[in-house]
C-alpha cells in the first residue's frame, strides 16, 4: 500500500481514529486478515441479497472530510445504460438481475488465464473500505463508501506479462437480463480500458459493496471497476471479462463519440466536454456548484501517470 | 355552447398540472438525487409539448371541424411561455445562481444552450402580441406572419433537446417527427389551397 496521504484526504468521522493513526502497522499485517477475511466471507456472499452486509470490511484507508451521499441517492441515480437510460431505470430494471454464479474471464497476455468464479477472485483478498468522489461526465458528483480489492492484486495474481500494456474490461452481455441492450443506444457489450499503470495504481479497485453492503444490481453488482480520478463511465460495471493486451483498447463511449469521449477521460476542470462545461459540478445534495478538481482531487497521487502529456490532446 | 365555455377552464387547470406535480414533489421531497435536474427537465419538457401540442391546434379544426378548438390556442401558446420562462428561471437561478459569466460563456459556446435561449427570445414577441390588441394593431396578415416563428422556435426547442443528449437520441427523435408531421400537415394545405386558386 503506497497512497500517500494528500492535503485533501483526511480523516473523517467514519474512519476510527485509533486505526487511522495505526494505519501503517495496520497495513504491514494485511495480509492477516486478508485470510481471515475469507473465512467468514464465503457463506455471507452465498447467502447474500441486495443489501446483505459484507463482513470483515477493513476500514477505510482513503478516506474525505466530504459528507458522504446518502444510500437512497447512490442506489436510485445511476448511469448504467444497460438497465435504460434514464436515471431511474436501473433501480427499478435491475431488481431481478442475477448474479450468482457469477464468472470472470481473465484472458490476454496473462500466464494464467481462465475462468474465475466470482467468490475464487474475491476470496483471496481483503475486503477494504474507500471513501471516493465519483465525478460524472455529466457534471455531478457524490461522495460514496465502496467495499472493494485493490485491482492490481488480482491483476498481480493472473501474471500480466510482458508485453501487456493495457487492460480491456467487458460487461455482461445478456439482452434478456438487461432490458437497455435490446436498444442501440451503445455498442453491446460495454467495453472500457485502462493503461496497465493506471489499473496497478492503488487507488484503482474492484467494488463488490458499499456502505458495507453487497453491491446493489444497479450499481454494477457483482463486481465493478472504480477508478475514482476518471470520470464515472470508466468505472465498468458487472464486469464479465478482463483482457490484458498490448494494444489500446476501443471504449464503448470512445466509439460511440470519438470526439467527445476520449481513452483516458480523466477528471479536468480545464478540459471541457464539447457541449458542456466541466469547470463545476453540482454534489448531489447540494445546491450550489462546486468547483470539480483536477482528477477529481487525486492529482497528488495520480499527476504523475501522466507526466510530459498534453491532457487536451489526451482527454 | 356551454361545453365550449367549459372547456377553457378545463384546460386552465389541465395545463397547470405540470407546475402543481412538480410543486407537489419539492414540497414532499420525491424529486429524487437531483431535484434541479428534475425541474429543469419537466418544465423544459413541457415547454415543448405546449409548443406542439399549440402547433397541432389549426391542423386539429381542419381535421375535425371542430372551431371551437381555436379559442384555446392563445391560450395553450401562452402556456409553452410559461414552462419556457420557468425552464430559464430554473437554469438561471437554481442551475447557475445568477452567475452571470458562466450564462454568458454558456449562451455563447454551448450550442445546445445556444439555440434553447434562442428558441425563448423568440417566443417573446410572440407573446407580447398575443392580445386582441396586439393583433388588431398589427392587422391579421403581418401578426399571422409573425407567428409562423413559432414553427422556427418550436424546431429550435427540438434542436436544443437533440443536442444535450449524451446517446439515447428517440426522445427528442419523437418530438421532432411531431414536429415534422404538423409542418407537413401546413405545406400541404399551403400547397393545396394554392392550387385551387
Amino acid at each position: 500500500m503506497v497512497i500517500r496521504r494528500a492535503p485533501d484526504l483526511r480523516s473523517s468521522e467514519i474512519t476510527d481514529e485509533k486505526l487511522y493513526l495505526r494505519r501503517r502497522e495496520f497495513m504491514k499485517t494485511a495480509a492477516v486478515p486478508a485470510v481471515a477475511a475469507w473465512a467468514g466471507l464465503a457463506p455471507a456472499l452465498a447467502l447474500a441479497s441486495g443489501q446483505d452486509a459484507l463482513p470483515n470490511v477493513r476500514k477505510s484507508v482513503v478516506t474525505l472530510d466530504d459528507a458522504l451521499t446518502p444510500w437512497a441517492d447512490v442506489t436510485t441515480y445511476n448511469n448504467f445504460y444497460e438497465f435504460g437510460t434514464d436515471k431511474s431505470d436501473p433501480a427499478r430494471n435491475a431488481k431481478h438481475f442475477r448474479t450468482k454464479p457469477w464468472t470472470v474471464r481473465i484472458d490476454g497476455l496473462v500466464n494464467k488465464p481462465g475462468d474465475y468464479h466470482f467468490e475464487d477472485l474475491v476470496a483471496p483478498h481483503a475486503l477494504e473500505e474507500r471513501v471516493y468522489r465519483l465525478r460524472c461526465v455529466e457534471a455531478w458528483s457524490m461522495v460514496i463508501p465502496w467495499v472493494g480489492i485493490p485491482l492490481k492484486d488480482v491483476l498481480k495474481r493472473v501474471e500480466p506479462q510482458g508485453g501487456a500494456k493495457f487492460v480491456e474490461f467487458t460487461t455482461l452481455h445478456d439482452p434478456k437480463q438487461m432490458p437497455g441492450q435490446r436498444i442501440g443506444v451503445l455498442d453491446w457489450p460495454y467495453v472500457e480500458g485502462l493503461r496497465l499503470d493506471e489499473a496497478l495504481h492503488p487507488l484503482s479497485i474492484l467494488a463488490v459493496g458499499l456502505y458495507g453492503k453487497v453491491l446493489p444490481n444497479q450499481n454494477g453488482a457483482p463486481i465493478r471497476l472504480v477508478v475514482p480520478w476518471k470520470y464515472g463511465f470508466k468505472s465498468i460495471k458487472s464486469i464479465v471479462g478482463i483482457r490484458l493486451a498490448a494494444k489500446q483498447p476501443v471504449s464503448s463511449w470512445q466509439a460511440s463519440a470519438p470526439q467527445e469521449y476520449g481513452f483516458y477521460s480523466n477528471v479536468n476542470p480545464d478540459v471541457d466536454h464539447p457541449r458542456w462545461s466541466q469547470a463545476r459540478e453540482r454534489r448531489i445534495g447540494e445546491f450550489l456548484k462546486r468547483k470539480t478538481l483536477m482528477f477529481n482531487g487525486y492529482a497528488d497521487q495520480v499527476a504523475g501517470l501522466y507526466a510530459g502529456m498534453d491532457l487536451k490532446k489526451f482527454y | 355552447m356551454r361545453a365550449s365555455r367549459l372547456i377553457k377552464p378545463l384546460v386552465f387547470v389541465a395545463a397547470m398540472g405540470p407546475l402543481a406535480y412538480l410543486s407537489l414533489g419539492a414540497w414532499q421531497g420525491r424529486l429524487g438525487a437531483n431535484p434541479i435536474e428534475t425541474i429543469t427537465r419537466s418544465t423544459g419538457l413541457w415547454t415543448l409539448r405546449f409548443m406542439l401540442i399549440t402547433l397541432a391546434v389549426t391542423p386539429l379544426r381542419r381535421l375535425t371541424g371542430w372551431n371551437g378548438v381555436v379559442s384555446l390556442r392563445r391560450m395553450l401558446g401562452l402556456f409553452a411561455f410559461f414552462y419556457g420562462s420557468l425552464h430559464l428561471l430554473t437554469y438561471v437561478w437554481l442551475d447557475q445562481f445568477f452567475d452571470w459569466a458562466a450564462i454568458v460563456k454558456d449562451v455563447a459556446k454551448r450550442p445546445f444552450i445556444t439555440a434553447g435561449f434562442s428558441a425563448y427570445v423568440l417566443l417573446v414577441p410572440l407573446a407580447i402580441t398575443s392580445t386582441a390588441g396586439m393583433i388588431r394593431r398589427l392587422g391579421g396578415r403581418t401578426w399571422r406572419r409573425l407567428h409562423r416563428l413559432a414553427y422556427v422556435t418550436a424546431a429550435l426547442g427540438v434542436v436544443h433537446y437533440w443536442w444535450l443528449v449524451k446517446a439515447d437520441i428517440r426522445p427528442p427523435r419523437n418530438y421532432a417527427i411531431v414536429l415534422g408531421v404538423l409542418l407537413f400537415a401546413r405545406v400541404y394545405v399551403f400547397a393545396r389551397s394554392r392550387r385551387q386558386a
